[in-house]
């Protein structure tokens, strides 16, 4: 089950945004950077957070921001953006937000497989914590196990 | 047995919370169908569901349903996946 491809252009370290808009825009640039998106796909993972609520952060200090597939997506893609200063999401139970990743799945993509090798990732561990304090973009690409 | 996870998209969370409650389900040796759905569908994708697994956000808009309607607070503690799951099925 592969991860999606997150390229060094898709991650961003110490991130300075005011609010959860703005890490949220930050990570929609880092998914343009890298080509897996076009930059209206930052504000469809906006506009879903002002749909739903905050319910993409979804563990304690991480937001896994991610729109549908659409016209916006043209690969499938990760992001990582770590904040220098953690931001309020206005999740009843996992705030403040360290980390943001960002998600593009294609229609026809493995959406399943793709979140899965997230699931791997984070699952029962303390991979938030690393990302939140990586030194590198190498190191983040290391503890998310990324390949591509 | 059925399991619904929801999320805003259909993708992402509630692919997260499917892959999760399918790996705590083979541990707890128990047998069920997860789907992982939009909140757009939940009507249809819960409707013979026993169980939807969701975060509190999407609470109020599941609404009335037969199902219990379990709230996750972690998505990646598997932990607390097995003890509600339990609680629910148990």
């Amino acid at each position: 089950m592969p991860l999606p491809p997150l390229p060094e252009s898709a991650v961003v370290l110490d991130a300075t945004a005011a609010d959860w808009r703005a890490a949220v825009t930050l990570v929609g640039e880092a998914l343009a950077a890298s080509g897996a998106a076009t930059p209206a796909y930052g504000g469809e993972m906006v506009r879903m957070i002002e749909e739903h609520g905050p319910y993409v952060v979804i563990a304690p200090g991480l937001a896994l921001a991610h729109a549908r597939p659409g016209p916006e997506v043209r690969a499938d893609g990760l992001a990582v953006v770590t904040l220098a200063t953690p931001i309020e999401f206005g999740h009843p139970y996992n705030d403040p937000v360290r980390v943001v990743l960002g998600l593009a799945i294609t229609r026809g993509g493995d959406h399943l497989g793709a979140v899965a090798a997230v699931a791997n990732v984070f699952n029962d561990s303390d991979a938030v914590e690393q990302l939140a304090t990586a030194a590198t973009v190498q190191d983040v690409r290391r503890i998310m196990g990324a390949d591509r | 047995m059925k399991i619904v996870t929801i999320c805003g998209a259909g993708i992402g969370s509630s692919g997260i919370l499917k892959v999760n409650a399918e790996r705590v389900l083979k541990r707890l040796d128990l047998e069920a169908d997860v789907v992982a759905a939009d909140i757009g569908s939940v009507k249809t994708a819960a409707a013979d569901a026993q169980v939807i697994l969701t975060s509190p956000e999407f609470v109020d808009a599941i609404g009335q349903t037969y199902a219990d309607v379990i709230v996750i607070e972690n998505y990646f503690d598997t932990d607390e996946l097995t003890r509600k799951l339990e609680a629910a099925l148990g």
